[in-house]
């Protein structure tokens, strides 16, 4: 019996190495970030060294050792983003949030993260909060938008 | 309930019959569309039916399909079998549009604008960006709802499979694949039957099949697409491959950020489980295949073949060397088929309507129809698919409409971070699998990212090796260190600290790039440096020597002048982010330069061509 609440997804998942991402996907999910503690308790169930555990958490960008803030915003910097000028919606959610991009605000309300690429060309330049999506996005928008405006 | 080969064809000729018959209302519910409202517009749009008493009344149906493609003209209504098509659509206008689906008489308003010939048109026939397309690896893709398997069956669906399995052997069937030529469709441009038929000679007895849906190249979105609208196409391709070569376990890689194309192949799969479509004793010829979905964890290099098979083992991503065939060893060291998801949607098609169907669309070295992501700076950023062969000037222009706002063409970057960008002399060139790699760039997976006189080419070089130096995965060193220099390289230009000797530099490390390299991203690195700098040579010689960034786009290399043109509308002072721009109505606005961040909002905004870029010094 584990001590730090993920037995129901250990139990989901086939104890070989070949769930470790899986199952690394779930843990995420729940807690917004990989508690270090859990990861000896994967290790254990998929039966493989803590190493290899570190390994995958840390070559996945989907993975973070540092707990997500409640609000997500990501900018997308695909090509078409890029084009139509991504660079300064992330400048303006930098100066708005107060954080560089991979970092969370240290209320903890906030994480801004820049993506490569969502799929959503069609309507770049492409930022989104949490899972909703915004498109043909104006970098003026983004206080409103995190709900930081004056 | 589980169908047979005997009961397939009478489930199918009873859902045709049905459906035959319904008038229905289509609302895509997209990525795209839902972003902007989709589902609120279906929800609407199915209370008002219901006040309208025709909910659940046969023949009207709603439908909620998936993307069409043109996410930017969503949410997206269309009335079936009539074709009207309305565009930008909102909650508030659902009773307008139950109305309009009773009358026969469109709603004006919702309809799609032509820019050219200020025209409005009622059906998605008439509009030239559906009417210049020939949809077949697309042919579902916002026809049917992606959740429903009975609407896939009844536009011929799983019937190719039914034919496989009722008679051919996985000899015939890899022979048709051979002989309608078709070449894999996420880059590559390898020979799909020729790879089916190595894997089925490998010695073994386990074998995989893989669905490549790791649709990485920025700026490319038929793939997820596709998934999200047509999710049995895919699982139909992907079980008649698994029956050619001898498979009985089948993965579908997925990136982690196309959430709802993961959602939509969840239940795709297990309805067609249910339906005795996958898993044990498909349609009761005791042929077994199951598909699982594996998820990516957002690594790009994941969508090189080898690196997305140690993916699924649950390991780093990081790509083998290329002498060891994944048809001899792939998965679990197995025998492996991996195809990309356009490739295996093309399958079934093939299958029902025969090789030289196939084979005569296309040119010779490319057979078929190709999905291409248009967008950027086009009048109509969307998914086109048409015939292998098409130049590039018909698909910018003709089909997506141009450049917007009048401004002139620069550039098209092909192929994403392994390809190249192509100037307006090279538009006529055919887009197929082998004319643009003539050129120095390539098609690859089918994105096309238009670039006008406001994009900097030596940015956009800067822009994909600092992605590429992101995505490396660090195992080989040409790679992990030639791109690092490259960048800092490309840096420096951008900051107008290029030396004289730059060029010369960049040639010799993008030569060890592509030579030095273990796989395809770090041998394809070098591409969109060395053809910017073949077709834009005097864009980054400015850069150097004159330190002028003519797009606009190198803070350090312009500054921004309004000049005496300026009517005093105010729009750009209202525009600038950092309120720098000063200036009464009526009177000629100015810049204060000391406070300028350069992001060129009042250049974008103005109407009156007053903003000028200048040189910084």
């Amino acid at each position: 019996m584990g001590a730090f609440g993920i037995d129901d997804i250990l139990a989901r998942h086939v104890g070989q190495e070949q769930s470790l991402i899986e199952i690394l996907h779930d843990i995420q999910l729940r807690f917004r970030h990989l508690p270090q503690e859990t990861l000896a308790e994967v290790a254990g169930h998929c039966g493989v060294p803590l190493s290899r555990v570190y390994s995958v958490a840390t070559f996945y960008t989907a993975f973070s050792f540092t707990k997500k803030g409640d609000t997500v915003c990501r900018i997308c910097m695909g090509t078409a983003c890029h084009v139509k000028g991504a660079q300064l919606i992330r400048e303006e959610a930098e100066k708005v949030l107060g954080i560089g991009a991979g970092r969370t605000t240290s209320d903890g309300k906030y994480s801004l993260e820049v993506v490569n690429c969502v799929g959503a060309c069609a309507m770049a330049p492409v930022v989104i909060v949490n899972e909703a999506y915004h498109g043909k996005f104006k970098p003026v928008e983004l206080k409103k938008l995190l709900g930081r405006g004056e | 309930m589980k169908q047979t080969l005997a009961t397939l064809p009478v489930l199918r000729a009873k859902l045709k019959e049905e459906r035959s018959k319904l008038r229905c209302i289509m609302v895509c519910c997209g990525t795209g569309c839902r972003a902007r409202g989709g589902m609120q517009v279906a929800d609407a749009i199915r209370d008002e039916l219901s006040a309208a008493g025709l909910a659940g009344s046969v023949p009207v149906e709603l439908t909620r399909t998936g993307c069409h493609g043109w996410c930017e003209q969503g949410p997206i209504v269309t009335f079936e079998p009539e074709g009207v098509f309305y565009t930008q659509v909102k909650p508030e206008k659902a009773k307008e549009i139950v109305a309009s689906f009773q009358s026969g008489e469109p709603v004006s308003k919702l309809l799609f604008r032509d820019t050219k010939t200020k025209r409005s048109i009622v059906t998605y026939h008439e509009i030239p960006f559906y009417s210049k397309q020939t949809r077949w690896a697309m042919r579902n893709v916002g026809r049917i709802s992606p959740t429903e398997i009975g609407q896939y069956i009844a536009r011929d669906g799983y019937k190719a499979l039914e034919k496989v399995l009722s008679g051919m052997t996985p000899e015939d069937v890899i022979s048709e694949v051979e002989k309608a030529g078709l070449r894999g469709r996420g880059g590559g441009g390898f020979d799909a039957g020729r790879k089916w038929r190595s894997c089925r000679k490998a010695k073994g007895d386990v074998k995989y099949l893989i669905c490549n849906g790791d649709e990485g190249d920025p700026g490319a979105f038929m793939d997820r697409s596709i998934m999200e609208a047509d999710p049995h196409g895919v699982l139909e391709g992907m079980i008649i491959a698994a029956y050619a070569i001898g498979a009985r376990e089948g993965f579908i890689y997925v990136r982690q950020e196309y959430p709802l194309a993961v959602e939509h192949l969840g239940m795709a799969i297990a309805s067609a489980r249910e339906n005795g479509l996958l898993g044990e004793n498909i349609l009761g010829t005791g042929f077994s295949f199951d598909i699982r979905i594996a998820r990516g964890g957002g690594a790009f290099v994941c969508g090189e073949s080898s690196a997305l098979m140690r993916s699924i083992e649950g390991k780093p991503g990081e790509p083998r060397a290329k002498y060891v065939h994944a048809t001899d060893r792939g998965l679990f060291d197995r025998p492996t088929v991996l195809n990309n998801v356009e490739t295996f949607i093309n399958v079934p098609l093939i299958l029902d309507r025969g090789a030289a169907w196939f084979a005569a669309l296309g040119t010779d070295g490319s057979k078929g129809t190709k999905a291409f992501s248009v967008v950027g700076k086009v009048n109509h950023n969307g998914l086109i698919e048409v015939p292998m062969g098409m130049s590039l000037k018909e698909l910018i222009f003709d089909v997506a409409g141009g450049i917007p706002k009048g401004r002139t063409f620069k550039a098209v970057q092909t192929g994403g971070p392994s390809g190249g960008c192509l100037p307006e002399a090279l538009l006529d060139l055919p887009v197929d699998f082998d004319s643009l790699t003539e050129a120095g760039s390539m098609m690859g997976s089918g994105g096309l990212i238009v670039m006008d006189d406001r994009n900097c080419m030596v940015d956009v070089a800067r822009y994909f090796i600092h992605f590429l130096v992101e995505e490396s995965c660090g195992k080989c060193v040409p790679c992990r260190d030639g791109l690092k220099q490259l960048l800092e390289i490309l840096a420096r230009i951008t900051k107008g600290q290029g030396r004289e000797d730059d060029l010369d530099k960049i040639d010799s490390l993008c030569f060890v790039l592509t030579e030095g390299s273990l796989c395809a991203l770090g041998k394809s690195a070098a591409n969109p440096v060395l053809s910017t700098v073949r077709h834009f040579r005097e864009e980054y010689e400015q850069h150097i020597k004159d330190h002028f960034c003519r797009a606009g786009v190198c803070r350090d290399l312009c500054r921004y002048e309004i000049t005496d043109a300026c009517t005093g509308c105010t729009l750009c002072a209202k525009a600038c982010p950092v309120e720098c721009i000063a200036g009464d109505r009526k009177q000629v606005h100015v810049i204060d330069q000391s406070k300028c961040t350069r992001c060129g909002s009042c250049f974008d905004v103005c109407n009156f061509g007053a903003v000028e870029v200048r040189s910084a010094r």
